[in-house]
Parts: structure tokens; C-alpha cells; sequence
């Protein structure tokens, strides 16, 4: 450590930067706020003032059809859980064969992935609905999971991470050991790639857990709902029932938390570094 | 560069043979052709099946209309034929369509510029170090929480942020004295919906170029901090121009996410009544395709959409170099 990296404060970036917080926390410190209202509150009293009604307020959205609220959280996690397992497994595959093999049609595979990376997701939505619907897999979990099973963005992330911390000198050694090329992928690439598999997966999930466009096009059945188009129907309901909003917004509080949790919990995870990956020498 | 250590033997390594030992290279059982294909497998069904198909079947239905004989009753009176251009044609000149395109590309200049550079200012901020750790932590751990909000969460919170009779806004102007502006009214609905965006993007790619700073060697503006040069001064001219491919990787994906925009939009209806149901492209596509069921219209306007976002994240990318994808070789 050198002796001017102890820099003098700035409290002008000190300020910058709690203004940054304090406007990123706002909407949830409001949603925390307006959770804890009943319906009467909700629209009249100040709004930062908090009141005495969470638990109310969470026993009613409980109630909302039988807990049907639950079992759209349990279908988020579903979807994403599953999907994200999927994909970063399929990615790795992918990803492992682009970095450490040469093949005929690699530059192919791989300048097609990019193109993939860039396609705008959502504009697949409805030939992907046009197309399950000709072989009748709409409005069934499947809708929802397979198309999340494919992540070009996943599989070129894994080409990077396969690439700086898998080193040729162990595949060697590996195959003079006689293991098998499914065998050499189990047990020493995949645990050699984990740190930027961890980070795959956790892209994946987030992107499936707030993914609206495709489930809301999918889906019919309310039972199948992602908590995102459940709420967006919700919602949809208060513009006619206003008793609805404290459901909304207490739904609203109680859809964040698991991933702000598995946010907290996972941070050094997100300072994975993509350039560097995981190359120690 | 990997490569190097799997020079074939038969070619390069006789005249080197007593400097480098090559017997393990040699001793290694033969690599059967077909591994990398099998590994390859399931991400290339799935990338046919859900990627390429579906690009082509838009490509398709987007030539494709029904035409209806007759009175039009029973099965055999509407068939599909070909259609020419006459789906774009029709997308094209659509009184909805041109507005929309106008809303998302105000939309992304105001959205992708402001979110980015908020996410640049405040990955220098942090990088720079001049705060207390508990500080900048709890601003990485705060500026990044809102990218574990779902879209559809977030329009719905600031959607009620944006009630006048919620509003803390509100609130705080009318005390002042001021009338309060309506953020829902359709002068400010474009700035209600871009705010939400930029609430919901800038952590992450906050993180992504803080990411960069991180690896970059401080010995490297070291020397410039002792000849005195500002901070600001290391950030223009040091920082930034190294961090350059993050920023290029940012800006493409800002690109794509803007001009598919449709949860915020779709989300904010409930409480904006100025917000029609073509207020993006994509939700027109969304309207021809659900509504109207005219899917060859849908199928139209969604190749126009990805087309241009083609034109325009590829030509940004040749433009810059390309040097996005090609930073870790």
C-alpha cells in the first residue's frame, strides 16, 4: 500500500454519493412506509408517516384467493431457480467447448452467440408463443422455463471464465489420467470455473425473477403466474376496486425481499472481475 | 495464447527437442472429434429452437396475411397467402407507429445518457476513494439494491410516488408555496417512465464499470498523482480511456434494453391514463398481436424493431472498434 492511497476526504463526494443512496432508497423506504397503512391512510396521511397495519395488511394479501399471492412467489422462484440452474450448466457446456477446443465451425458458433447476445430478447416473445402454441406447450410451466434455459449472454461470459481459469495443463493431466471428457468436465472444470459459473447463474436469475414480457405473453391461468404478472394484474384490479392497493403495495414490499436477502448475502459475487476472471498465477 | 502449449509435435518440435520436453503432449490419448459438438449440444437445440426459430417464423408470418373468400364463413373461407411488403408497408404508415418511434427514441436519449453517466460519476467516486468505508459501502450495497427489483415492482412504486395524492413530491412543493406539476400528465409521463428506468439501471452498470476501475493498476496513476494532477484530472484523462471497453459494453446493452421497453410502460397504465396502448412499439406489437389478433402485423413491426436495434448496436460497435467483445483475447 503506498502512502497516498490514505487520499484527504472530499466531502463532496461523500455527498454525491449519499444522494445516490438516498435516491435509490426512496421508492423502498416509501413501499416499507405505505405497507404498514390501511386504505383510508394510504391516500391521506403524510406520506413518509408510517401507521400500524403490516400485519393486517399481510394477513389480507395471505387471504387474497386462498394464498394464491404465495403461489406466485413459489412459481418465481421456481422459474428462476430452475432456469437459472439450467442455463448456467448449459452455458458452462457451451462455453468450456468454445474456450478449450478446436473445431470445424467455431468462429460460426461463436459470431452466432454474439448476434444472439445482441438480439432484443422481448422481440421473441411472440414468434416463441406463435411456435409453442403450434405443438400446445402455452400456458404451461414449460412456456415460461425453456425459453429461459438459453442465455447467449450466459454462454459468452462462460467462454471468458473457462478460458482464464481453466488451465490447459490440467486438461492434459487429467486425460493422461485416463478420465473421460464428461468426467474431466465434472470434477475438474466445472469446480475450476465455479466463482464465474456463481456469477452466470445469478445474472440469469435476476433476469428471469423480474422477466414480465414473456410470462405475461405465455401465461393464462393466474395459477402459473410469476409474481410480476401477478402483480401487474393486481394492480390492473385497483384501477377498478381501490380497496385493492394496500394488497398491491404490501405485495410489492413482501415480492423484494428475497432478492434484496439473496442480494446481501451474494455481494462478493457481483465483484467478479470479467476482464481479469479468475486467473491466479 | 493457450494454444501455444498444444503445438503438434510432428511440425515445430523436432529441432527444440532437447530444450523443452514434449513427452506429455505426445503420450496423450488421441481427442475423439466429436467432444466439443456434444458439449455444444444442448445450447445449440436450444438456440434453434428458441433464438433462430423464432427469428424466422416473424420473418415469415411478417410476409404472410389471410385472405378471406367469400362471406368469409367456414374453415376453408380464410387462408394464408403471401402478402409481399404489404404488412411493413401497412406497419409503416400505421398512425400509432411513428409516435412511438419518437416516444422510445426520446425516450433512450434521455435514459441511456443520464444513466450511464450517473453510473460512471459514481464508479469514480467510489474508485476515487476519498470517503469513509462505511460510506461508500453502504452508498455500492444502496446505488445496486434497485437491480434486484423487478421492472413491473418498480414502475409500481414510483407510479405511486408520482400520485399527486401520494406524493411526497407534492407534499414538499405545496408547502413551499408552488403548485405542484403532475407527473402523470402527458407532458412528464416520458420523464416519469425514463426516471424509473434510470432508478433501475444505474447500479448495475455502476457495478460493471466500478468492476473495471478495480482492476485497473494504481502504480498507473500513482506517478500522475505525485506530479500533482487533480483527481478529476486522473479520472478524464487515466480512468475513463481504460475503462472504455466496460463503457461500450454498457452503452449497447442500455441500447437494447431501452428500445424493448414495455414493463414500465405496461405497469404505469393502471395509474396513467396518458399512456395509450401504443405508447412503444413494442406495445403495439403487443396490441396487433393479443388484441387485434393480426399477428403478420405484429410480425412486421417486430422485424422493423429488431432490425434497427441490429442496425444500431452493430454499427456502434463498428464505429468504437468493436473492442467490447473482443477484451478478453
Amino acid at each position: 500500500m503506498s502512502v497516498l492511497s490514505a487520499q484527504k476526504r472530499s466531502p463532496l463526494a461523500t455527498t454525491l454519493l449519499l444522494l445516490g443512496a438516498a435516491y435509490c432508497l426512496l421508492p423502498v423506504l416509501w413501499v416499507l412506509i405505505a405497507s404498514s397503512k390501511s386504505i383510508g391512510e394510504l391516500f391521506s396521511t403524510f406520506t413518509l408517516a408510517p401507521s400500524t397495519h403490516l400485519l393486517d395488511n399481510i394477513v389480507d394479501l395471505n387471504n387474497y384467493r386462498d394464498g394464491l399471492y404465495w403461489r406466485w412467489m413459489a412459481n418465481t422462484a421456481l422459474y428462476a431457480g430452475v432456469g437459472a440452474a439450467a442455463s448456467t450448466l448449459i452455458s458452462a457446456m457451451a462455453g468450456y467447448a468454445l474456450a478449450k477446443f478446436e473445431f470445424r465451425g467455431k468462429s460460426l458458433v461463436f459470431n452466432l452467440i454474439l448476434a444472439g447476445v445482441l438480439v432484443p430478447g422481448v422481440i421473441l416473445a411472440i414468434p416463441q408463443y406463435l411456435l409453442l402454441a403450434e405443438v400446445g406447450m402455452t400456458n404451461t410451466y414449460w412456456a415460461v422455463l425453456l425459453p429461459s434455459f438459453i442465455s447467449p449472454y450466459g454462454i459468452y461470459l462462460a467462454r471468458i471464465f473457462a478460458a482464464a481459469s481453466v488451465p490447459t495443463e490440467i486438461l492434459e493431466a487429467s486425460r493422461i489420467d485416463g478420465a473421460g471428457d464428461w468426467r474431466t468436465f465434472g470434477t475438474v472444470v466445472l469446480p475450476m470455473m465455479r466463482t464465474g459459473l456463481v456469477t452466470v447463474f445469478l445474472f440469469q436469475f435476476v433476469a428471469i425473477w423480474n422477466n414480465f414480457m414473456l410470462p405475461y405473453i405465455m401465461l393464462g391461468n393466474d395459477r402459473l403466474y410469476p409474481i410480476t404478472v401477478g402483480l401487474n394484474g393486481l394492480l390492473n384490479q385497483g384501477a377498478n376496486q381501490p380497496s385493492m392497493y394496500t394488497a398491491v403495495v404490501t405485495g410489492a414490499l413482501v415480492s423484494i425481499v428475497p432478492l434484496i436477502a439473496l442480494f446481501l448475502t451474494l455481494q462478493r459475487y457481483w465483484q467478479v472481475d470479467l476482464a481479469a476472471g479468475g486467473v491466479k498465477a | 495464447m493457450s494454444q501455444s502449449t498444444e503445438v503438434e509435435p510432428s511440425t515445430t518440435a523436432a529441432p527444440r527437442r532437447t530444450a523443452t520436453p514434449v513427452t506429455a503432449t505426445r503420450r496423450r490419448p488421441a481427442r475423439r472429434a466429436g467432444t466439443p459438438y456434444a458439449f455444444l449440444a444442448p445450447a445449440l437445440i436450444l438456440f434453434t429452437a428458441f433464438l433462430a426459430a423464432p427469428i424466422f417464423y416473424a420473418g415469415y408470418l411478417s410476409l404472410r396475411k389471410v385472405q378471406v373468400s367469400g362471406l368469409g364463413l367456414g374453415s376453408k373461407a380464410r387462408t394464408e397467402v403471401w402478402a409481399g411488403l404489404e404488412n411493413y408497408a401497412r406497419s409503416l404508415s400505421d398512425p400509432d407507429f411513428l409516435p412511438s418511434v419518437g416516444r422510445v427514441g426520446a425516450y433512450g436519449l434521455i435514459v441511456v445518457p443520464t444513466m450511464l453517466g450517473l453510473a460512471l460519476l459514481m464508479a469514480l467516486l467510489l474508485d476515487a476513494n476519498r470517503t469513509r468505508e462505511a460510506v461508500s459501502k453502504f452508498a455500492r450495497i444502496s446505488i445496486f439494491l434497485p437491480y434486484a427489483v423487478p421492472a413491473v415492482v418498480a414502475s409500481l412504486l414510483w407510479g405511486f410516488l408520482y400520485l399527486p395524492r401520494v406524493s411526497p413530491i407534492t407534499d414538499v412543493v405545496e408547502a413551499v408555496g408552488f403548485t405542484a406539476p403532475n407527473l402523470l400528465s402527458s407532458d412528464l409521463t416520458l420523464w416519469a417512465v425514463a426516471n424509473i428506468a434510470v432508478w433501475g439501471g444505474t447500479g448495475f452498470n455502476m457495478i460493471v464499470i466500478y468492476t473495471a476501475l478495480r482492476a485497473v493498476p494504481t502504480s498507473l496513476y500513482e506517478s500522475a498523482r505525485i506530479d500533482g494532477a487533480s483527481e478529476i484530472a486522473i479520472a478524464w484523462r487515466i480512468k475513463i480511456p481504460i475503462v472504455m471497453p466496460s463503457l461500450v459494453m454498457t452503452f449497447v446493452f442500455s441500447l437494447i434494453a431501452t428500445l424493448q421497453v414495455f414493463a414500465e410502460p405496461m405497469t404505469l397504465r393502471p395509474l396513467a391514463n396518458t399512456i395509450s396502448t401504443t405508447w412503444t412499439p413494442l406495445m403495439k406489437v403487443y396490441r396487433d398481436a393479443f388484441t387485434r389478433n393480426d399477428i403478420y402485423a405484429a410480425a412486421a413491426t417486430s422485424v422493423i424493431i429488431a432490425l434497427a436495434t441490429f442496425i444500431l448496436s452493430f454499427g456502434f460497435l463498428k464505429l468504437v472498434g468493436r473492442r467490447a467483445f473482443n477484451q478478453e483475447d
